[in-house]
C-alpha cells in the first residue's frame, strides 16, 4: 500500500519579520524634490498617475517609500477589490482546479473538449485579469512591481500541461506574500507548489530502483535541481558542478505531487490524488549526499529543507539576486559597489529582502542623475504605466493581452524557466517601435480595446515631470492638435522609467 | 475589398519612396544567402539523425530509442548507421538530392549545460566568453558587401535575438500572421508627427528610422505573391495557423523570393528541453520535429530557384544525455547535430567524426563528446557559401580552433 507523508510548513520556522520598530527610511535631498518623487514612482510603481507626483511629494518622499514597504498597512483601492470579486475562479484552491481538469481530460466527446477549453480560458483568463488589474489599480504598488519581478524569477509557464489553472494561485500564494519577507520563505513557497513542481518536472523525480519508482518514474530528473542554482538562487557562475547538480536532484527525489491513491493508516477509505504537495518516501533516494561541501545525511524531505537554507544563504545567491534586483531598479549595468552592498545585506539579515530593497532605495546610486529615466520599459510596463498616466482602466483588459503578446510579453506566457528579460537590449527593435507607436496613437486619442475613453493631454503631461526632451518639445509644437496626446505616450520620455 | 488590394492601396500612401527600394521582381540568380534556424532548449541529436547502427545505442536507451529502418516506427535510412527521425520524412528528398546533410557530435568546446549561457556562446560566437556583446550573424552582415539596407537581416520575433545584436541593421516582424496587419504608425498623418519626434542621430530615432523603412519594404515583400499561396489565403480568412512554424517559413520564402535585398534570417523555435516523455516516432519530440521538417521543406519549395543559393543552417545550443533519464525523458548533455540545407551543401552525408556511444567514449561519463566545434563549421560554410574575404573567419569566430583547416561542407 502507498503512503504519502504529507508536510507541515516549514514557515513555523521562521517568525514574520517585525516591521513596527523599523527605522525611518534615510533619503539623500534629491530624492525629496518634484522631480524625485517622480523617479521614485517611475521606479517602485508601475508608474505616476496624474496628480500623483504631487501627492508623493507632499506626503515626503521617504514616507511614502516606507509606507511602500509595508504593504499591508496600506487601504486596498476599491475599484482593484470589486474587480477581483467578479472574477469567479480566484478564489479556488489548487485541489478544485485540478480536479474539474482532470475531470475534464477524461471527457473525450467533442462536447467535453469544447468545454475544457472554455473552462482552461476562463482559468487563465481570470488570472491574468488579476495580474494586470493588480499592477493597473493596487494602491500597494511596490509590492505588485516586486510580484511581477519575482514571478518572473521564479518563472513558470501557463502553457505547459496542468499549469494554466494553477498559474494564478502560484502568484497569489507562492510569490505575493513573500516579496518583501525572507527569501528562505519564498523559495520554500515556490519548491512546493504544483506550478513550480509540474513545470520543472521534479513531481516526476524519483530514485531508481526505489520502492516506490515504477513506469515512467523510475530514475532522477536533473531539471528542478539545476535551475533551482542556475536560475533561482546561485546563479549560473555561483560555483556549482555537474555533481552537486546530481546530488540536488537526488535529494529532491520524492519531493513532488500527490498523484497516487492514499490509504488511511485505520480507515479503507481512499484518498484520490489531487496534485497538491507531497513528499513520497518510498520514491526518495535515502543515501548520504555530498552536496556544495555538506554532507546531507539521509533523511527524507529535511534533506529539501537543508538545502534550501543552504542555498538561500549563499553568498553567490546574495550577490547573484542583488545584481538582478539592482539590474530591474537602478540600471541594466548596475553600478558593482551598490550590489556589493547590498548582497552584504542580504548576508547580514539571512536574506531579508525588504532590508535588500532598503539598502538599495537609500542608496545614493538609485537617486543618481545618471539612473533617472535611465531603464527603457518592457511591453507590460509600457502598457501599464501608459494607462495610469492616461486614467484609463478597461472595462475589460482581455483585448490588451493580445498587444501584450505582439510586443513580445504575453503575461504567464514565457516558456523558458530564465522568465522575461528586464533590459533594453531586449525590447527596443524596429517592430517594438512600430507597435508602441500604433498602441500610443489608438489610447491617445481615446480608444482601448472596445472601449472609449476620454484622454485628458495635460494630465498626461503632468506625469512626466517638469521637463521634456527637447525633441519631444519640438514634435509637440509642430503637431496636429488630434495627435499632441499620442505623441506624449508616444515620445522618448514615455519609453523610459 | 480583399486583403491583396487592401495592403497594395496602404502602401501607397504612407511612406517616401528609399533609395534601396528599387528591386527586382525575383532574387537574381546567383545572390547568396544564409537562413539560421536555432531550436532553444537543447534538441536530442541523437533522435534527430539518430545512431541505429551504433552497439550501444539500444542499450542506453529503454523507452525513447527508435526501431532501426523498415521496422514499426523505425528511422528513415541515411547511411546504414544513421537514420532520420520519421517524423521529418519531408526532409528525405533533400537528403537524396544531395542537399541536406549533417554533422553529427557538433557542438561548443564549452562546459556548460545552462541552456542560456550555451546559447549566448553559440549566438555570440565566443564561448566561454560571455562579455562579447554583438552576434556572429551581424557581425556577418558588416562582412557583406553593401549596401546595407533595413532588411538586409530579418529576424522572427518580437526581441531581438543576440546573435544579430550589433551595430548592423536588422528588421524584426512578429511570428505568426499578425506579422501583416497594418497599424495605426503606418497612416501617413501619424508617421510623419512621429517622424519629426524621432528625426534625431539618437537609438530610439535610429530605431524608429529603421522600423519605417522596414515595415515598408516587408510589406510589398509579404502582399507580393500572396494569391499563389495557399497558407496566406488561411491567414486572410482570419483562421489561426495549425503551428507557426511551417506558416513563417512560407512567410519567409516568399518575402526572400520577393526580396534580394535580404541576405540573412533568423528564427528561433522553442520546446526542445524533453526532460519528460520524450517519446520516440510518436510523442512530443516527435511532435515538435514534424512541423520542423514541413516548415523546412515549405521554405524550400517557396524560395523555389533561391534556394541554389541558399544555405540553411540549423543548429542547438547543446544535446542532451545519451542515457534515458528517469522519467522517459532527457537531461542536459554535450554534443549534438547541426544541420545543413541548401543548393550548395555537400549533402547525403552525415559528417562529423563518430565518437561512439559506449562508456569509456562518452563527455564526462554521460554525454555525446564534441567531435566538430560549431565554429569549425559554421565559419568557413558562411564565408564559401557568401564568398566573404577569408579573413572574416576571425571576425565571425575569433577564436575558433581550426580556423582554415576545417572541412569546408558547402561548394563555392
Amino acid at each position: 500500500m502507498l503512503r504519502l507523508m504529507c508536510l507541515i510548513s516549514a514557515a513555523i520556522l521562521f517568525g514574520p519579520s517585525a516591521r513596527a520598530d523599523e527605522p525611518p527610511i534615510m533619503l539623500p535631498p534629491a530624492a525629496m524634490t518634484l522631480e524625485g518623487a517622480r523617479h521614485a514612482l517611475e521606479r517602485l510603481s508601475f508608474g505616476p498617475r496624474p496628480g500623483e507626483i504631487a501627492e508623493v511629494h507632499d506626503q515626503g518622499v521617504d514616507r511614502w517609500i516606507a509606507a511602500q514597504l509595508s504593504p499591508g498597512a496600506i487601504a486596498e483601492s476599491p475599484a482593484l477589490t470589486e474587480a477581483l470579486t467578479n472574477l469567479p475562479t480566484l478564489a479556488d484552491s489548487n485541489a478544485q482546479l485540478y480536479r474539474k481538469e482532470a475531470m475534464l481530460r477524461r471527457d473525450k466527446s467533442d462536447d467535453g473538449k469544447e468545454e475544457r477549453q472554455a473552462f482552461a480560458k476562463a482559468v487563465a483568463g481570470d488570472a491574468m485579469t488579476a495580474h494586470f488589474d493588480r499592477a493597473l489599480l493596487s494602491n500597494r504598488q511596490l509590492q505588485e512591481v516586486l510580484t511581477n519581478f519575482w514571478f518572473n524569477h521564479f518563472n513558470v509557464f501557463l502553457g505547459k500541461g496542468f499549469d494554466h489553472v494553477w498559474i494564478g494561485n502560484y502568484e497569489n500564494e507562492a510569490i505575493r506574500p513573500y516579496v518583501l519577507g525572507k527569501f528562505r520563505l519564498l523559495l520554500e513557497a515556490t519548491a512546493r507548489h504544483p506550478a513550480m513542481l509540474f513545470y520543472l518536472d521534479n513531481w516526476q523525480n524519483t530514485a531508481p530502483g526505489s520502492r516506490g519508482a515504477k513506469g515512467k518514474e523510475d530514475g532522477l530528473n536533473e531539471n528542478y535541481a539545476r535551475e533551482l542554482m542556475e536560475l533561482h538562487t546561485l546563479g549560473v557562475d555561483g560555483g556549482y558542478s555537474q555533481a552537486d547538480v546530481t546530488e540536488l536532484a537526488r535529494i529532491l527525489t520524492g519531493w513532488g505531487l500527490r498523484t497516487r491513491p492514499e490509504r488511511g493508516p485505520f480507515t479503507m477509505m481512499k484518498r484520490e490524488p489531487d496534485f497538491t504537495f507531497a513528499f513520497d518516501p518510498n520514491r526518495h533516494d535515502y543515501g548520504d549526499k555530498r552536496f556544495l561541501g555538506f554532507t546531507i545525511k539521509g533523511q527524507g524531505w529535511q534533506e529539501v529543507e537543508q538545502a534550501l537554507a543552504i542555498l538561500s544563504a549563499h553568498p553567490a545567491t546574495a550577490k547573484h539576486l542583488s545584481f538582478q534586483l539592482a539590474q530591474y531598479f537602478v540600471a541594466d549595468q548596475p553600478p558593482p559597489a551598490l550590489v556589493d552592498r547590498m548582497a552584504r545585506t542580504w548576508v547580514q539579515t539571512g536574506g531579508d529582502l525588504s532590508a535588500v530593497m532598503r539598502t538599495m532605495i537609500e542608496s545614493p546610486e538609485f537617486w543618481a542623475p545618471e539612473a533617472i529615466g535611465n531603464k527603457y520599459k518592457t511591453p507590460f510596463e509600457y502598457l501599464v504605466s501608459s494607462l495610469r498616466a492616461a486614467k484609463a482602466t478597461p472595462s475589460d483588459p482581455r483585448p490588451l493581452f493580445g498587444q501584450l503578446r505582439q510586443l513580445g510579453q504575453p503575461i504567464y506566457g514565457i516558456e523558458t524557466p530564465d522568465g522575461y528579460k528586464q533590459v533594453e537590449s531586449a525590447w527596443l527593435n524596429p517592430d517594438s517601435m512600430a507597435r508602441r507607436l500604433s498602441f500610443a496613437t489608438a489610447l491617445g486619442s481615446g480608444r482601448l480595446g472596445k472601449d472609449e475613453i476620454s484622454v485628458n493631454e495635460a494630465a498626461i503631461r503632468s506625469t512626466l515631470g517638469q521637463t521634456l526632451l527637447p525633441q519631444t518639445d519640438k514634435a509637440l509644437a509642430a503637431a496636429d492638435p488630434r495627435l499632441r496626446t499620442a505623441l506624449l505616450l508616444g515620445s522618448p520620455d514615455f519609453m523610459y522609467r | 475589398m480583399n486583403r491583396r488590394h487592401f495592403l497594395a492601396g496602404s502602401l501607397l500612401l504612407p511612406f517616401g519612396q528609399a533609395g534601396w527600394m528599387a528591386r527586382a521582381a525575383e532574387a537574381p540568380a546567383g545572390q547568396r544567402r544564409l537562413v539560421v534556424i536555432f531550436l532553444r532548449g537543447a534538441v536530442d541529436g541523437l533522435s534527430v539523425v539518430v545512431p541505429y547502427g551504433d552497439d550501444d545505442y539500444y542499450g542506453v536507451r529503454r523507452s525513447i530509442a527508435l526501431p532501426p529502418p523498415g521496422r514499426d516506427g523505425g528511422v528513415l535510412a541515411l547511411d546504414g548507421h544513421f537514420g532520420l527521425h520519421p517524423a521529418l520524412a519531408p526532409l528525405l528528398p533533400f537528403w537524396q538530392a544531395g542537399s541536406l546533410g549533417f554533422v553529427q557530435a557538433c557542438g561548443s568546446p564549452d562546459p556548460t549545460r545552462s541552456h542560456f549561457d550555451a546559447q549566448l556562446y553559440m549566438e555570440n560566437g565566443t564561448p566561454g566568453r560571455g562579455a562579447t556583446s554583438d552576434g556572429w550573424l551581424n557581425r556577418l552582415l558588416a562582412e557583406l558587401p553593401g549596401p546595407h539596407v533595413p532588411t538586409q537581416a530579418l529576424s522572427f520575433g518580437a526581441q531581438m535575438p543576440r546573435i544579430l545584436a550589433g551595430p548592423q541593421a536588422v528588421a524584426n516582424i512578429p511570428s505568426g500572421a499578425a506579422a501583416e496587419k497594418p497599424l495605426a504608425i503606418d497612416r501617413p498623418g501619424v508617421n510623419d508627427a512621429f517622424a519629426r519626434l524621432y528625426g534625431g542621430d539618437d537609438k530610439l530615432s535610429r530605431t524608429f528610422q529603421q522600423s519605417t523603412q522596414s515595415r515598408q519594404q516587408m510589406q510589398a515583400d509579404m502582399a507580393g505573391g500572396m494569391m499563389d499561396d495557399k497558407e496566406q489565403i488561411a491567414a486572410n480568412n482570419g483562421a489561426p495557423l495549425p503551428d507557426g512554424f511551417p506558416g513563417d517559413a512560407a512567410r519567409l520564402a516568399r518575402m526572400m523570393r520577393q526580396d534580394p535585398q535580404i541576405r540573412v534570417a533568423f528564427l528561433a523555435l522553442g520546446g526542445w528541453d524533453t526532460h519528460v516523455n520524450q517519446g520516440n516516432a510518436q510523442g512530443q519530440l516527435a511532435g515538435r520535429l514534424k512541423p520542423l521538417g514541413e516548415g523546412l521543406s515549405k521554405l524550400v519549395t517557396g524560395l523555389g530557384p533561391a534556394f541554389q543559393d541558399t544555405l540553411i543552417i540549423v543548429m542547438s545550443e547543446f544535446g542532451r544525455t545519451v542515457h534515458e533519464n528517469g522519467n522517459g525523458g532527457t537531461d542536459h548533455g554535450h554534443g549534438t547535430v547541426l544541420w545543413l540545407l541548401g543548393g550548395t551543401v555537400v549533402g547525403g552525408k552525415v559528417h562529423g567524426a563518430w565518437p561512439g556511444l559506449a562508456a569509456n567514449r562518452l563527455y564526462q561519463q554521460r554525454d555525446l563528446a564534441v567531435t566538430s566545434d560549431f565554429r569549425d563549421v559554421i565559419g568557413p560554410a558562411a564565408i564559401r557559401h557568401l564568398r566573404l574575404p577569408g579573413g572574416a573567419a576571425a571576425t565571425l569566430f575569433p577564436n575558433a580552433p581550426n580556423g582554415g583547416g576545417a572541412p569546408v561542407l558547402v561548394r563555392a
